[in-house]
This record gives C-alpha cells, structure tokens and sequence, in this order.
C-alpha cells in the first residue's frame, strides 16, 4: 500500500507535465456566427491595455460579428514558454506579440498564418511605408508572418542628479564634445559607485542572464553572437573577446556595473545610468530625480545603434485566423501605428519623426527622440535571434557563467561557449 | 486467514430474539459477499477513476510521447521509435545533470533525517518552551513553498541579508547563489529548513511511542545514553526512519521550485537537476518527447530506489526482522 503511494507520488511529476499537454486540437476556420478574439501580451501596464481596449471598442463598432476581443497579458519571464504551453494544449490564441529571440522559431515553424493578403486588401494600409530592416526578422520564404509593432532602440537613460553629486559631467555635455565613449561612461559609474555608495551602469534586465542585452555594448566592438547566417560562433572571435575583457574589468575592478546578484534600480533612483528601451521613459513620470535619454556610448569600433523587436502574428491554431488577421492589419494601420507609438516606436518611415513622436511621448525631449530613436532606428542592429533559441539561449548563459567573476579567463570562457553552441549553431 | 461459512441470504438469525427476516426465493445473485464487494468496489471508485485519469493514463501516455517527436509549434507528432531513448544515452549534458541530481539528493536526505531525528530527540525531553520550539520548526512546512523561496532568494544576494548577518560578525560571506558549491549548498539549506519540520513531528511522534520500561530495562542492564539510543530508540522507530528516508528521497527527486526560483540551474549547470532539466527540454525548448523521455528515466529512478529501500527493510527495520 505504501509502495503504491509512492509510486503514485512518483508519477505526479509525469502527470503534471501531462495534464497541461494531454488535451490537443485542432481548429475550426470557418467564421460562423459570433467571433471572440484573443491577443496574450507581455505587458500588464494600465496605459498599454487601455490604449488596445480603445483600439479594439473602435474595431467592434465596424465589425458587428466580432463581439469581444481580449488582451491577455503572459508575466514576461515565462511569456514564451506559457505561450507554447497553450498552443501545446490546443489553447493557441488568436493573435499573439512574439518576442525577437524567437522570432526564428515561430516564423519557421509554420505556426503563424502569412499576413501578405490581409494586408494587401486592407484599404489606406500602406505597407510600402513600413521599413524593409524592421521585417527582415519576421519574413520567411517572402512572406510576412508578423508584424513589428515595435522596433525599439537602446539608450541609456541618465540620473543627472546622481552624476553631479558625483562630480561627473553630464552625458549630454560629453556628446557635444564627441567623448561619450564606453571608457567614459565605465569612469563615471565607477566614480559614482565610489563617491556615493550608488551603483554606476546597470544593463536593465541582464542580471548575469539575459545575455542577449550585452549586445548594447559589444556592437561597439563590432562583435556578434554568431554571423548572421546563424552558424558561425562570434564569441570567440578578437572583438567579443575585447568587449569582454573590458565589460569584465568595468564590473570586477572599476565597480562601474554592480555585480552578480547585486540587485539595483535605475527607476527608483538606485543607479546612475540603465542602459534600456525608450518604452521604460513611462517609469519616470513621477520620478524624484533629474534624468536624461542620451545615445548609446561610441565604442571603439565608433557610434552604433541597437534595437529590439516585437511582432505580432495571428495562429493557425485559431478558430478565427481569418478575423483575426483582419483585426491585426486594423490594429496597425497608420492611424493606430501613430497612436501605439507613444509606447512602442513604429516601423513605418512616415511616422519616425519628431513630430509624431513628440505628440505621444510628452516625458521626451524632441532632442533625445531625435538622437537616439529616429536616428538609431534606421541604422540599429537587432538583438541576436535564432531558431532554437530558447535552448541556445541556455546553453550560452550556463557558459558564460564563469565569465562572472574577478579575473576570469575571458579567452578560455568565449571558447567554451563556442563549443558548447556549436552543435546548435550548425542545426 | 480462515475461510468463514457464509450462511445463505434469508437464512434465519441465531439470536431467538430477534425475529426472522421475511422469507426469500433462494440465495438469489446479491449473496451477503456479493453486497459487501459492490459497496467496496463504490467506495474506492472515486479514488480509483482519480488514479486511472490522472496516474495510470498520463503514465501511458508518457512512454507513449517518448517514443515520438513531438514539435509544439508546427504541431507535428511523429513517431521516432526509441530514438529518443537513444539521444538520452548520448546527451553530453546528462552525467551533468544526473551528478547534480545525486547531490542534492544524497546532501538533502542525509542533512534532512540527521538533523530532524536530532532535534526530534531533543524536544522529547520534558523541558520547558519545547512547545515553541517544536512550533517553530514545524511553521516552515504549512509556508507556500515559492514564497519561502523567494524570500531567501533575496535574502541570499551578494548584498543580502544572510552576508549582512555576517559583515555585522566581521565575515565576508560568498556570493551564495553565484558559485557552484555554494549554490547547491543553499537550494539544499533553503529546502531543509522549509521540510525538516515535518520529518522531525513523525519522528517526535515514534519517540513518544517507544515504552519506557524498555529504557528502564536498558539502565538495568547498564547501558548508557548512547547505548540505550543506539540499541532500543533507533531499533523501536525504524519503521519511522524507512517512511521517512522513502518520503525525503522521493521529494529530493521532485525539486523544483527551489532551482527554478533560485538558480535556473545554475551557475553554469551546477544545478540542474534532472526534474528542471526535463521541465526545460519540454516547456521552454520545446522538445516534449524529448523531455517525456526523460519523464520515464526519472520514474525509472524513483521506481528502482523505493524498491531498494523496500527490500532493504528487513535488514534494518525492526518490525520486518523475522
């Protein structure tokens, strides 16, 4: 009796894995009375969602049949994994954003119904403004599987008061005179680490392991995670070994970056400069302290531009797709691209200028818009993708562990990560 | 066992009080035994259509998925004979993962069952404030296991409160989270304390169990505290000790949680045992056959563990010695 208990207890591990997955389906694609729609979204933000709901009361009101369209927001650590977990289960929404990284995945899976026709079709789209550099990632065979809703640069948002507390001169000054560089920033974190106890530069949301965000700073050094066919390792090549080295000597020996496991918030005033996305200014409606947008720093490889992506794409899964790519080609027309720029830069040329962007972003200054999204966009490299990118992901993170640390072999880690990705990279 | 004559239904009542049942036409299908075994059979339904939904078919279903390639976004299910079982036996990462796993397991029972039998042993004395103690203990097990967790998460950062602690006492304390042996050391230290509560009241409760004329048997015989542990406390609630050891190995192969919110397996995979590993090839990579497959080896461990530690009953626990 005991026994069979604990064999029982032994297979709930088994069982939980299945009682997520067991229950598969297929869809139905004729539209037949009322359509329910359903998007899954990363961000839980009152002002994101208001602005979809406002979007899609609009789309009801010309569209009789569909009569609810939900935004169901994923937390976004776990936003792809739940997401297959639901197309697992025969649960795929109708429309979902897919994150950059695994772009890859998605578009070449098959997954995602091509939005070339529904797009053609929809009146006033004007697919000729969007720009080429922003679909690349979402194309396959020709065909667009997702839309870049949000083609966003990095900058590095500024604590000014942090930085005059400190001695330090301004970003902003610096740009003028052509010395903000890496160094330069590395110099002033570290001396604000020293005279205030505050931390220097914070990389938002790398944390020792979302590696993929150190990308802002070794393109100054003009290295890559892999080529850009995806199957030659760049991480032991001279550039990354030199945007290592010096990253390793900014955290362990100038303290400009606090280390592993050190947690510390540009937002709430804990660090002099974060290296994030321009959608983070809405963090700073009510902050207490003085802050700037400015470039990312020239590395010595010179000024550079970084961006990351979303897309949104509709499942074949759906019951609905054909509605729902519909909705898609309305949610991004050029009237409401213009509105959901105020959150998320568009890709559209007509509307990556300071006027629109200043209508919808009233935290920035026209300067910083014009600096470091108008001009970083067009020139911007976008943060490293790749199919199997959950997994690669992984296995380059467990790799660069030992890079975390004072003296680390620089050379021999880079090395090991190569190793360890090569089987993946030639897939 | 003795066989019992069973009289037939309608048969009249031995008592003369009690008067006779109407008369039936013959023994009928529902006999006496006929009843009972339906209303057994009614009772254990539940449980049993419970075990065959959610046990016995997800089981099948397992080995069923493993033998399959399974990609989740394509929706493509093809059937890949024991290639998967193949790819497992050649999985570079495997000794890795299964090393990590034999520590955890090996450092949780064995520091879980040491120190929750030592502080079980020090509560059974009647001294006051045991009841606190005991209480305090205990309180870690009815805490929601993720919360617990990412409080020591937090408190485990470099610049945490366990290092706080320290600095106070002049000791500059590792970044606990961030170096291999330390990382293992804390998952394990985070799970103790949350469970060595509850091994600790079974065990209290087997103490309190023992007679006590053997102890004084014991004095008699002039045995010492040592003596009388080794030779009446340890033979009297080893049946307690094999529950035990049986119930912590089992959830040692079960953590979860606690990597998942601590160290995602790592630094570099120091962590990784075999449970997060099947959740990673699964959910986040994709490779649900894959990580059936590991579902099955898994299984296969616990299976041949408990039935190690089953037969090894008759060798140690006292009751099952002939």
């Amino acid at each position: 009796m005991r026994q069979s208990r604990v064999l029982r207890f032994a297979a709930v591990a088994t069982a939980g894995l299945l009682g997520l997955t067991a229950c598969g389906g297929g869809g139905d694609k004729e539209d037949s009375g009322p359509v329910s729609l359903r998007m899954t979204v990363w961000s839980s933000a009152a002002p994101h969602l208001a602005l979809f709901k406002s979007i899609a009361d609009e789309y009801k009101k010309t569209h009789k049949n569909v009569t609810d369209i939900t935004f169901d927001p994923i937390p976004f650590d776990s936003y792809t994994t739940t997401l297959t977990t639901q197309i697992a289960g025969g649960k795929a929404p109708d429309l979902a954003w897919i994150l950059e990284g695994s772009a890859p995945d998605f578009v070449s899976s098959g997954a995602l119904v091509p939005l070339d026709d529904t797009i053609a079709k929809t009146s006033g789209y004007d697919a000729a403004d969007i720009t080429p550099a922003a679909t690349k990632l979402w194309k396959d065979g020709g065909k667009l599987y997702a839309y870049p809703f949000s083609t966003s640069p990095f900058g590095v948002f500024v604590n000014t008061d942090l930085l005059k507390k400190a001695g330090q001169p301004a970003p902003a000054d610096l740009i003028k005179s052509g010395k903000w560089t890496w160094d330069q920033a590395f110099a002033e974190g570290s001396q604000v680490n020293a005279k205030t106890g505050k931390a220097g530069i914070v990389i938002r949301d790398f944390d020792y392991k979302l590696w993929e965000n150190l990308s802002t700073i070794w393109t100054g050094w003009g290295a890559q995670a892999w080529s850009a066919d995806g199957k030659t390792c760049g991480f032991d090549k001279p550039e990354m070994v030199d945007a290592m080295t010096r990253l390793n000597k900014a955290i362990f020996t100038e303290k400009a970056l606090p280390g592993p496991g050190t947690g510390a918030d540009f937002f709430a005033g804990e660090s002099a400069m974060t290296v994030a996305q321009i959608s983070r200014a809405a963090l700073l409606k009510d902050a207490k302290f003085g802050w700037d947008l400015v470039p990312l720093p020239a590395g010595p490889k010179g000024s550079y531009s970084v961006i990351g992506q979303a897309g949104l794409g509709v499942f074949k899964q759906s019951k609905h797709s054909a509605a729902a790519a519909d909705f898609l080609a309305y949610f991004t027309n050029p009237e409401n691209s213009a509105k959901l720029a105020q959150f998320f830069p568009p890709a559209r040329k007509s509307q990556l200028n300071v006027d629109t962007l200043a209508k919808s972003n009233p935290l920035l200054k026209p300067a910083q818009l014009q600096s470091v999204v108008i001009d970083g966009i067009p020139q911007g490299v976008v943060k490293p993708a790749h199919s199997g990118s959950a997994e690669l992901s992984q296995s380059v993170r467990s790799a660069l562990d030992p890079l975390w640390k004072p003296g680390a072999d620089v050379k021999a880690v880079l090395t090991s990560v190569c190793s360890a990705i090569a089987p993946q990279l030639s897939k | 066992m003795s066989h019992r004559t069973e009289s037939p239904v309608g048969a009249p009542a031995p008592t003369g009080t009690t008067p006779a049942p109407p008369p039936r036409r013959g023994p009928g299908f529902w006999t006496i035994r006929r009843r009972d075994q339906l209303a057994g059979y009614l009772f254990v339904a539940p449980q049993l259509a419970g075990t065959i939904v959610f046990v016995l078919v997800p089981l099948a279903l397992v080995f069923w998925y493993s033998l399959h390639e399974w990609n989740v976004l394509s929706g493509t299910f093809t059937f890949t004979g024991t290639d998967n079982y193949r790819a497992l036996a050649e999985d570079p990462k495997l000794p890795g993962v299964l090393r990590a796993t034999a520590f955890f397991s090996i450092g949780l029972v064995v520091t879980n069952l040491a120190l929750a039998l030592l502080l079980a042993v020090l509560l059974n004395q009647k001294l006051r404030g045991t009841v606190l103690f005991r209480t305090l203990f205990f309180s870690p097990v009815v805490v929601s296991l993720v919360a617990w967790t990412i409080v020591w998460g937090v408190l485990l950062q470099d610049n945490g409160g366990i290092n706080g602690l320290l600095r106070t006492a002049g000791v500059h304390g590792p970044n606990w989270l961030r170096g291999d042996v330390t990382a293992m050391a804390s998952v394990i230290a985070v799970q103790l304390v949350k469970n060595v509560g509850l091994n600790m009241v079974l065990f209290l409760a087997a103490l309190q169990g023992v007679p006590h004329d053997l102890y004084e048997a014991a004095r008699l015989d002039g045995a010492g505290r040592w003596r009388q542990f080794r030779s009446v406390t340890l033979p009297m609630i080893s049946p307690t000790v094999l529950l035990t050891s049986i119930i912590t190995v089992v959830g040692s192969l079960q953590v979860f949680a606690q990597i998942a919110v601590l160290t995602q397996g790592g630094p570099g995979t120091s962590t990784t045992v075999l449970l997060y590993y099947l959740y990673q090839q699964a959910f986040p990579f994709h490779h649900f056959g894959y990580g059936a497959t590991i579902s099955v080896l898994l299984f296969a461990i616990v299976l041949v563990l408990t039935v190690v530690q089953w037969q090894l009953r008759r060798k140690w626990v006292f009751h099952e010695q002939s």
